[in-house]
């Protein structure tokens, strides 16, 4: 089955204090040097019969209204290696 | 005769008991909606409640946006019909983009729960009319995905067409753009607010006021002009 990623992060102008209090944490656990953390979500879809340009029509109109809130949020789509999800199994 | 006001419970509500008794404290009658069912039982408004449905998944009102009753509500909203989102109810209402903008985690983290002073900015709503303009309340918070972003021309717009219904009075407690508690659609229809003014009704319980009432007077008094007009 191939693996279709949706990968869905908040616009760069909207604040992300849920990544702020990732990023103060960092120094305290000993990992130096990292200047921004921005979280995101991602999903992971397995899309039964073939990804083709239709699949990938419905996947985005999937993505714009209901995965990612476009007034706040950008996604992107892509499609995921098919030797990567069949190695993947048992995660 | 008196109005019929629906009250919508998803599976996650929390103030939806609380809703219908300030409708029925309020005169009217309230009638509870379950989000599975399409009808909306001839109700002449409705008040989507305060609480986690479906459990905030995905983002707060994500999922809730599309339940079937929700539909419904969508199309009668655009037709007139007056609805009001309360806390919960406010982020749906922002999901279905009945209203602009969007509901985020609290800039602190925290969650609040307090007595918070508003300004009610504008009368001119369905669910407002009984209050003047530049009144200030006080009513109860509780969220933790209340702080309402916009982009800078939206906000503008809002505030130039007057439809920032509520501001944040003395603290701004959870990072809201311009102090804003609630907004309206641009014919006044549907409103949407964070803090919760069904909590508010009664002197008994809660803030001891009930400086929230007049939400509830205010529709019921639109419905029955209306009904005679």
């Amino acid at each position: 089955m191939a693996r279709v990623v949706v990968d869905v992060m908040l616009k760069p102008e909207i604040l992300d204090p849920q990544g702020q209090a990732v990023q103060r944490a960092l120094p305290r656990l000993g990992f130096q040097g990292i200047a921004d953390v921005r979280q995101g979500k991602r999903f992971e879809l397995e899309v039964e019969g073939p990804v083709d340009e239709a699949a990938l029509a419905r996947i985005h109109e999937m993505a714009e209204t209901f995965l990612a809130n476009t007034v706040i949020e950008d996604f992107v789509v892509k499609v995921e290696e098919p030797d990567h999800a069949a190695a993947g199994e048992p995660k | 005769m008196t109005a019929r006001i629906g009250v919508v419970t998803f599976p996650g509500t929390l103030d939806d008991r609380d809703t219908q008794r300030a409708v029925r404290v309020a005169g009217a009658e309230a009638v509870p909606l379950w989000h599975r069912d399409k009808d909306l039982k001839q109700v002449d408004a409705v008040v989507l409640p305060g609480g986690f449905s479906y459990g905030d998944y995905l983002r707060a009102g994500a999922i809730s946006r599309f339940s079937p009753l929700m539909e419904t509500v969508i199309e009668q909203a655009k037709g007139g019909m007056p609805v009001l989102g309360i806390c919960n109810g406010f982020q749906v209402l922002t999901e279905t983009h009945l209203l602009p903008g969007a509901m985020l985690r609290n800039n602190h983290l925290h969650f609040v729960c307090r007595d918070q002073k508003l300004r009610v900015e504008t009368d001119n709503t369905a669910w407002t009319s009984d209050y003047t303009a530049g009144q200030e309340i006080s009513v109860p918070l509780k969220n933790i995905d209340g702080r309402y972003v916009a982009d800078e021309r939206t906000l503008d717009m809002l505030e130039a067409e007057g439809r920032v219904a509520f501001r944040y009075l003395d603290l701004n407690p959870n990072g809201s753009l311009r102090d804003i508690a609630g907004i309206s659609n641009a014919a006044g229809n549907v409103v949407g607010l964070m803090p919760h003014p069904e909590h508010a009704v009664e002197p008994l319980v809660g803030t001891g006021r009930t400086d929230g009432l007049g939400f509830f007077t205010s529709i019921l008094k639109n419905l029955l002009k209306g009904a005679h007009a």
